[in-house]
């Protein structure tokens, strides 16, 4: 494979662009694998890496019904944070901050990966103490934490409406100085060149279509280019989990809402890291090319429609404005949606299934893209080792039926109105 | 935005609606043993049907009756309402 470098570029630049090695190949896919990844976005590129990387099994095939990238990793907000308040969700997290801020380097692809803080606001007197008390419980799981008073608050975000006549004033607020966003397609395109330059084979534009599971053990997966076999398949398909479960027979504590995002015109620097209102469901941050990325709530009804719908976004963006008057004067560039597999507790799910050989990462709620390094990682382990690793040990699917939920926000299994 | 037909107001813009989820979970019958796989999939297991997907809506901002819609997921179209005490 050819590294990427500053040479490299050069070099290239004497003939035009025009010999650049493909970044990854677009190969038939054979009769057997040892595991078959079935979803090609960033958490099934990222668990073949770690497969082939980590446990150097690279007889891999990630089977994509679209395109590689085209799901959710190319539609969310490019948010990275750890600040979460449960042991199970910070330290899985935390890990990955540490896969994160190697990343660029070890893909030699970079992703931009930019810890520019996110400060969750705080509007009233109880909201400042559950923060101070989540502030606390990461910085005992080793993760930054660090209450901002008003004054604060005001230093980060003086564009903020801090007059006294407003709904919801601001307190205060959480930050986390290590989080930060990342160029969310080139996470996706890294781990499939490096997966690619492993052997691992990328087969784009392919369906699966059924299993075959004989006496609860799986064989392999149908495809629209025909039968693949496999002794250990892994599903990474976010949104679409359900209507695959459903060819196993499987129910789940999973269901599929949209969630939509949108950009304003691009304007010169104004905000620095991630801001997210704590009086309403609207978060912020400025991309490098100048654009405002904002998001807000889902559409709230189960919806597998990758678009949304004009009222959510007036919503949200009514919370934005309380927030950020300024905003009011940016025309809205583009809005678009992608479907988020929402479990039951807010939490993911990596765990093995009562199919052996099969394998199920999902869950991810509107929080996956953050996870993608870690999630890869620690689905990898549990595919090649079958058993969980000690991050994703919580992360499993009989903690509905347990009781030990990891409900991160408390808001019971109205999943459309978390 | 979704119109929906309120079976009690007619047809209304999709603002006066809350959602209410799935319509087909029903809950364990009151005052007889209920096993622990029951109660799990009453509380937490969903089909999440890609398509045609039986739903409640609650006409918050009208006559603030419950009610059931036959809608399709993917393309949004609503088949049929119905007041709660009728058959889909």
């Amino acid at each position: 494979m050819q590294k990427y470098s500053v040479f490299s570029l050069i070099k290239n630049a004497f003939t035009n662009h025009m010999n650049w090695e493909v970044a990854w190949k677009d190969p038939v896919p054979k009769k057997e694998y040892d595991v078959i990844i079935i979803g090609g976005g960033g958490h099934g590129l990222a668990t073949a890496y770690y497969l082939a990387k980590e446990h150097k099994i690279t007889n891999v095939a990630i089977i994509e019904k679209g395109w590689i990238g085209g799901g959710n990793v190319g539609r969310n907000t490019t948010i990275i944070r750890s600040n979460f308040m449960y042991d199970a969700n910070a330290r899985f997290n935390e890990f990955g901050m540490e896969l994160w801020r190697n990343l660029s380097q070890e893909l030699n692809f970079n992703v931009m990966f930019s810890p520019r803080g996110i400060i969750n606001l705080a509007h009233s007197d109880a909201q400042m103490n559950a923060y101070a008390r989540r502030g606390n419980s990461m910085r005992l799981n080793g993760i930054d934490a660090k209450l901002l008073n008003r004054e604060e608050v005001k230093k980060h975000i003086p564009m903020a409406d801090f007059s006294d006549d407003v709904r919801f004033p601001i307190f205060g607020g959480l930050m986390q100085p290590s989080a930060g966003t990342a160029r969310h397609d080139a996470v996706a395109w890294g781990y499939a060149r490096q997966a690619d330059a492993m052997g691992v084979d990328i087969i784009q534009h392919c369906e699966v279509e059924g299993f075959d599971v004989v006496n609860g053990k799986i064989q392999g997966v149908r495809t629209s280019k025909g039968e693949i076999k496999a002794k250990k398949v892994g599903l990474c398909v976010a949104g679409s989990t359900n209507i695959l479960a459903e060819k196993l027979n499987m129910t789940l504590p999973i269901e599929t809402h949209v969630l939509q995002a949108c950009v304003s015109e691009p304007v010169k620097p104004v905000l620095d890291g991630v801001v997210t209102f704590g009086a309403g469901h609207f978060y912020i941050s400025q991309s490098d090319k100048g654009e405002m990325v904002m998001g807000g709530d889902l559409d709230g009804y189960n919806s597998y429609a990758q678009r949304g719908n004009l009222p959510t976004i007036q919503h949200v963006l009514t919370g934005g404005l309380a927030l950020f008057p300024f905003l009011s004067r940016l025309k809205m560039l583009r809005t678009w949606g992608g479907i988020m597999d929402m479990s039951m507790d807010g939490s993911p799910i990596i765990d093995k299934t009562h199919i052996e050989g099969l394998y199920l990462n999902c869950g991810w709620c509107y929080g996956g893209f953050k996870s993608t390094p870690v999630s890869g990682w620690t689905f990898a382990h549990t595919i090649a080792q079958d058993r969980l690793h000690e991050l994703n040990s919580e992360l499993t699917l009989n903690r509905f039926s347990t009781g030990y939920l990891l409900d991160e926000k408390g808001l019971g299994t109205k999943t459309w109105i978390s | 935005m979704l119109h929906i037909k309120c079976p009690f107001c007619g047809l209304r813009a999709q603002k006066e609606f809350a959602y209410g989820g799935d319509a087909t979970v029903k809950r364990p019958e009151l005052n007889k043993e209920v096993s622990k796989e029951d109660w799990d999939n009453f509380v937490y297991m969903r089909k999440s049907p890609r398509g045609k997907h039986l739903e409640l809506w609650h006409h918050i901002s009208g006559c603030r009756q419950w009610f059931k819609v036959e809608r399709d997921t993917a393309t949004h179209e609503i088949f049929k309402t119905a007041k709660m005490s009728e058959e889909i």
